[in-house]
């Protein structure tokens, strides 16, 4: 009880912290917004070619990819702003009060998540000006909310556990940079099946590609079939392995 | 008095460096016990381990009656810190801050509300409670610092040299209201500082740490009659009236190079007056003349002395 108590007070910390720099969200979705456009004016045509359509057929095949990248990109602010707080003299201050001690986390974590779907929202916009035409229906759209949910909750935890792990706020900045890859080495921009051997098995093989699977599924207003199990089980292996880890390293 | 913080035996190691190795203190309730010593000695992470921040290696901990190896939320519930750092939320401002506080405390909104707003006029934070912290200048962080570590009504408090880095007319800000928080308020204060003058003014007893063993412990007045005693310094204007004076003033110990001798007062103004008329008589320049009367410096300076400058160093 306390611990859910606590972890709604932090969490109201950190929505005052949003609040009062909103300019931090626009810069969560200033890079994903960047690679939607490259992606789809630049490489637009020769990929939807590629995949059997047009500039518009990729529109709709890019932006899961998108949102995973857009999801990543906050998980590494948040891993900024985590390293930043436990070396302010705040969480010293936290840690001799007899609170619910994961609480500082938590309330990072769901103050992080808020943040993470204003950007999605805003890559979103930005994709259905520029073509993107999902076909989903009222429950779909539950269901990619739900995934969107699942996923940024686990690379968020992911993020705040390497971030606690790290001795400064700059190798907290860079630990969870090689997690923006993953949609790259999946199937965020381009089709497994053109991918060389080695790389495929990968890329089918990692939990951002089923993740991406689901949400273009639902998306397009088809089943998502078992990649949805696919993501839930990943997503949730990646949020206990990670709370359970930072919390080792946070009451250390 | 009841004793309000009991300490034996308690030892820490960080591998091979061994920062406290058997500490022993009694704090009796409602009084301010300071420790001070170089910076190194072992104080923070005293402190550290006595707010049970950091665990120690062995020794036993007493707080307001709970063993703090046992119970550690019953001793968080009876402290309050005020760190070294300051540990407020820049982002947010003075009123948020207390409110947050209040809030992990579960003192409820009305509650809360009237507990910051009663702290903002007592520290005199008032006119900039809607503004972030951020903003405030050193000696109101202090202030909203020790603003939220009285949320809670905390029975002990930790004061990690609270008044590092503020203008002399916030240190004094800051003494006042220690002393209001033991004399108003009945807290018991765990001070530490690197200024001396700080704990000659607040403290009532004072324990003296160099490389993790106190080597000295008692009153301000106790510890300044542990040093030697009044002296006389000299700084000569040329070294024609150095050389000449230096075997003949009574001098215990010179420097060629500065050209002082340091003279024992043990006669008060009588030794005093015959320096000058030998002087006066002898014709000797002199560049400047002081009487030192011993402060807790010479204590510390004396008793915390490093290894290295006390051995010869032939």
């Amino acid at each position: 009880m306390r611990a859910v108590t606590d972890s709604a007070t932090m969490l109201r910390r950190q929505v005052k912290h949003i609040w009062r720099y909103p300019t931090l969200i626009l810069t969560f979705a200033a890079v994903p917004v960047v690679f939607l456009l490259l992606f789809v004016y630049v490489f637009g045509g020769t990929m939807g070619a590629g995949i059997g359509g047009d500039r518009a057929a990729y529109v709709s095949y890019l932006t899961p990819g998108i949102l995973i990248t857009t999801i990543v990109g906050a998980a590494q602010g948040t891993a900024i702003s985590v390293a930043t707080d436990m070396t302010e003299g705040i969480v010293a201050r936290f840690k001799t009060m007899a609170i619910a001690r994961v609480s500082v986390l938590t309330g990072h974590v769901l103050g992080a998540m808020v943040q993470t779907f204003l950007a999605i929202a805003m890559v979103t916009v930005v994709a259905l000006l520029i073509g993107f035409r999902p076909s989903a229906s009222v429950l779909d759209w539950l269901g990619v909310v739900g995934v969107l949910a699942m996923f940024t909750f686990a690379i968020t935890w992911l993020s705040v556990a390497l971030s606690v792990s790290s001795k400064n706020v700059a190798t907290a900045s860079n630990l969870p940079m090689p997690l923006m890859l993953l949609p790259f080495l999946g199937s965020g921009f381009v089709p497994t099946e053109s991918m060389p051997a080695g790389l495929r098995w990968f890329a089918e093989h990692q939990p951002v590609t089923p993740v991406i699977e689901t949400l273009r599924a639902l998306l397009a207003g088809r089943p998502a079939g078992s990649s949805f199990l696919e993501a839930a089980l990943w997503s949730a292996g990646i949020a206990l392995v990670s709370y359970l880890w930072a919390r080792r390293l946070y009451n250390r | 008095m009841r004793t309000f913080v009991s300490v034996t035996g308690l030892r820490k190691s960080y591998g091979a460096h061994r920062v406290l190795d058997g500490i022993d203190l009694t704090i009796p309730q409602g009084t301010v016990f300071s420790l001070l010593g170089p910076n190194g000695a072992g104080k923070t992470t005293t402190v550290q381990i006595l707010s049970t921040l950091i665990k120690a290696d062995a020794g036993e901990v007493w707080v307001a009656g709970h063993d703090l190896a046992k119970e550690p939320d019953e001793v968080r519930a009876a402290i309050g810190v005020t760190g070294q750092f300051s540990a407020v939320d820049s982002f947010l401002t003075g009123e948020e801050n207390l409110r947050l506080m209040a809030d992990l405390l579960h003192l409820g909104r009305a509650k809360g509300r009237e507990r910051a707003r009663e702290l903002l006029e007592r520290f005199d934070l008032t006119d900039a409670a809607r503004k972030p912290a951020a903003t405030y200048s050193g000696g109101m962080r202090r202030r909203l610092d020790l603003a939220m570590t009285m949320v809670g009504t905390p029975r002990l408090i930790f004061l990690d040299e609270p008044t590092t880095g503020l203008d002399p007319r916030s240190r004094r800000t800051m003494w006042q209201i220690v002393r209001d928080l033991v004399q108003q308020d009945g807290v018991t204060i765990f001070l530490t500082t690197q200024y001396l003058e700080e704990a000659d003014e607040l403290a009532d007893r004072i324990a003296l740490l160099s490389q993790g063993r106190l080597v000295a412990e008692g009153t301000p007045e106790e510890l300044k009659r542990m040093v030697p005693g009044r002296h006389i310094v000299v700084r000569f204007a040329d070294p024609d009236g150095y050389r000449r004076a230096a075997d003949h003033v009574g001098a215990t110990s010179s420097n060629d190079a500065a050209l002082t001798v340091q003279i024992p007062d043990s006669g008060g103004v009588r030794t005093l007056r015959k320096l000058l008329e030998w002087l006066d008589t002898h014709a000797v320049e002199v560049a400047e003349l002081s009487v030192h009367t011993p402060d807790l410096d010479d204590v510390f300076l004396t008793l915390t002395q490093e290894p290295s400058t006390k051995e010869p160093s032939r």
